[in-house]
């Protein structure tokens, strides 16, 4: 299936934009997919942490990405 | 919650609100922790800050840092204010006032609420310098 993510802070340069159609298979965690977008996008993997938030808040690794669901990435934060 | 007071704002932030907020005839002991924007950064002069958010869950999240908070200390009120948008030096981007009636209950607060801010909010600032510019702790 097709998701459209959104990316913010230095994701959003990595990934030249604020939102992408990415695929994910049905079925992947969370886990998963952000493994699988770090071999997509290598400079990725080179951040401090990225993590990402679904439907507003942040789900546990194992978590199903679903269809419907808001996925937003979240580099390193830096509020304060 | 009436004693919580959560703010995401382009406007300039006036510790005044925040004071005025978290006061009560019941509370002695008021902490607020104040962010000015520094004119440096490792020797590097920094020019001005620009801040972005994702802003319902940064509210949520300054939500809970408030309601756990109040759950891990003897504090009464918290307010929680963050400013996105461009900043020059020695403009605020965050206050954070604590009222308990006891002074140990609201530092300790209001030091667990601006660490865990930083861990945790999905806000992102970038520093421009005279020659560059720089996403905030993206970098090792």
């Amino acid at each position: 299936m097709k998701i459209n993510i959104r990316c913010f802070g230095i994701t959003k340069d990595i990934l030249g934009g604020f939102t992408h159609e990415i695929s994910v298979n049905e079925g992947e965690t969370v886990a998963q997919f952000l493994k699988s977008l770090q071999i997509q996008y290598p400079t990725l993997a080179e951040l401090p942490s990225l993590n990402i938030a679904i439907n507003e808040a942040y789900p546990e690794t194992d978590y199903i990405i679903q269809a419907h669901d808001e996925v937003v990435l979240i580099p390193p934060v830096s509020g304060g | 919650m009436e004693n919580i007071d959560i703010r995401i704002t382009q406007e300039t932030l006036l510790l005044a609100d925040c004071q005025a907020f978290i006061a009560a005839d019941n509370l002695g002991g008021l902490v607020h922790f104040v962010g000015t924007v520094r004119n440096q950064t490792k020797g590097r002069k920094v020019l001005y800050l620009d801040f972005e958010g994702y802003e319902p869950m940064a509210m949520k999240e300054m939500q809970k840092i408030a309601e756990e908070a109040m759950i891990k200390f003897k504090v009464e009120k918290i307010a929680i204010y963050h400013r996105l948008g461009k900043l020059e030096i020695g403009e605020i981007p965050v206050i954070i006032g604590v009222a308990a009636a006891h002074r140990n209950a609201a530092f300790a607060a209001c030091q667990y609420a601006i660490d865990t801010l930083k861990h945790t909010v999905p806000i992102w600032k970038k520093e421009y310098f005279e020659d560059g510019e720089v996403w905030v702790s993206a970098t090792p």
